[in-house]
């Protein structure tokens, strides 16, 4: 385990160390690559003054907005399409022929509905998120046991008793299996929005480093970013091992 | 990946065109402004009239080559870098936790930095491209020629293979569903990745088509384009499913 753990660590650092060297020495020129200590500094820099944590919240704030969303809206398309048959095959098609279209495609139409803000990005990350939601929650609620929908049947419940007490205990399961895919898909979608063009956020503040030559500025945000992911892929991977068993609510 | 929602039957068809026919109703009546909400027969009036007069055909050259040309770097490197990395522990102790950390980074953050080298040019965009959708590839490869049965390995040692045979006519093989699964990901990427770039750095092609529409306010135009993106997503993955149940034949003989 311990050896494993410096395995791993070597090359990144061994790249880091001959990176800083270069750069001492004149090799790399430093309007493209600035050193590793200064990225560092302007790092710590970004962190202390708020700035960075700022983008930071402001890109959360749009990546939350647009899962939640596309949960709400996922899930109740997803459990009303996995009960009906009939439903399901007349607005499937419809359904797999907006799929393909790429959420960045929506920034100019979503643009020019909402202008710059918290709204239009929101709603570009729901429209990449709903999927593995929608797709999830239809395979789900198709693997709930029948004979719990007969005995929801047979009690009269309501629909909203219906999907409280019977449907979303059954599927929450393999539910959380498409809600994770997009979680990861959230955060990449904010920050390519911000990119492209919403002013706000990590990815704003990236471009900005970026044009305005705070190239250390720039490598300290994008490192900033790739602690970001990966806590985020390390977090979903914990609620993934101490998850419900996924059978559950075909056994019960 | 199988198909989860059924594909075609009268009532869907019906479904499509009730609810093109109601957008068509709420645009006539101008509930919406049409600024934001045109007629679907204008979208498909801009369509009929761009592909007749040809001008649509370099945009969706342009954005396809883009794709496809990122695509074929992501998939070859990150099958040879995959198939490096799977088939040795020791490269996979020293490599993963690398790899872990950079791939959870957003292509587009990457963008940025790709301005820098190498300007706004379609260099630029391919590499992007490339980086964001070599991540699938990559880690699909990893585990593909990671998880070998260790009885091939011991066929290939009796056969007396050396290492490129048994790459090539054992391993490569083996792992082949994995990496298929891996690169159709990928060219859904790449589409997504094109389009960011053409927007981004104002490269020809569809991207670009619709955010001018947008800030010329032609949202027409912004509709057609929407919809041609959705086709060329729809095409590609239907090709590679195509492309991937042939190659995989061998699998299941009797499909």
């Amino acid at each position: 385990m311990v050896q494993r753990f410096i395995r791993g660590i070597i090359v990144p650092a061994l790249a880091i160390a001959v990176w800083e060297a270069a750069s001492r020495t004149g090799i790399l020129k430093l309007e493209f690559l600035s050193r590793p200590s200064d990225i560092l500094a302007a790092g710590i820099d970004g962190l202390r003054d708020g700035s960075i944590l700022l983008a930071t919240a402001q890109t959360f704030e749009a990546a939350a907005l647009g899962l939640a969303i596309a949960v709400v809206a996922g899930v109740l398309a997803g459990t009303i399409l996995g009960l009906s048959r009939p439903i399901e095959r007349t607005v499937g098609p419809t359904i797999e022929a907006l799929r393909p279209i790429p959420a960045v495609a929506f920034i100019p139409l979503t643009l020019l509905l909402f202008g710059f803000g918290l709204p239009m990005e929101g709603t570009v990350v729901a429209y990449a998120c709903v999927w593995p939601i929608l797709i999830a929650t239809v395979a789900a609620v198709r693997g709930i046991e029948p004979r719990l929908l007969e005995v929801a049947q047979a009690l009269e419940l309501s629909f909203a008793e219906r999907m409280r007490k019977i449907i979303l205990p059954a599927a929450l399961g393999r539910i959380n299996v498409g809600v994770r895919v997009a979680v990861g898909f959230a955060l990449v979608v904010a920050v390519t929005v911000e990119i492209v063009v919403n002013p706000r956020g990590l990815g704003y503040s990236l471009i900005v480093a970026q044009q305005s030559l705070r190239i250390d500025l720039m490598y300290a945000q994008l490192l900033w970013l790739s602690i970001l992911g990966y806590t985020v892929n390390a977090l979903l991977r914990t609620v993934r091992t101490s998850e419900p068993d996924l059978q559950a609510g075909r056994a019960a | 990946m199988k198909r989860l929602l059924s594909t075609s039957s009268i009532p869907s068809l019906a479904f499509a065109v009730a609810l093109i026919a109601a957008w068509q109703f709420v645009a006539e009546s101008r509930i919406v402004s049409p600024v934001f909400f045109p007629a679907p027969s204008l979208a498909f009036e801009v369509l009929g009239v761009r592909f007749a007069d040809g001008s649509i055909w370099p945009s969706i050259g342009a954005t396809s080559l883009r794709m496809l040309f990122g695509w074929a770097f992501a998939s070859l490197l990150g099958v040879v870098v995959g198939a490096a990395i799977g088939s040795s522990a020791m490269a996979r102790d020293y490599l993963e936790p690398t790899l872990e950390f950079l791939r959870p980074l957003p292509a587009s953050a990457v963008i940025p930095v790709a301005i820098l080298f190498l300007g706004l040019s379609n260099e630029m965009s391919i590499s992007v491209i490339a980086f964001g959708a070599i991540w699938p590839v990559l880690l699909s490869s990893v585990y593909g020629f990671g998880s070998l049965q260790v009885r091939l390995r011991e066929v290939s040692a009796a056969l007396g293979l050396n290492r490129i045979e048994f790459l090539r006519k054992i391993a490569f093989p083996a792992a082949l569903p994995d990496i298929l699964s891996g690169v159709r990901v990928s060219l859904a990427i790449c589409l997504i990745l094109a389009v960011v770039t053409e927007m981004q750095a104002s490269l020809p092609g569809l991207g670009r088509d619709i955010f001018l529409a947008q800030r010329n306010f032609r949202s027409a135009d912004l509709y057609a384009g929407l919809i041609i993106l959705g086709a060329i997503g729809f095409i590609a993955n239907h090709v590679l499913l195509q492309i991937e149940r042939r190659l995989l034949r061998w699998r299941h003989p009797n499909l």
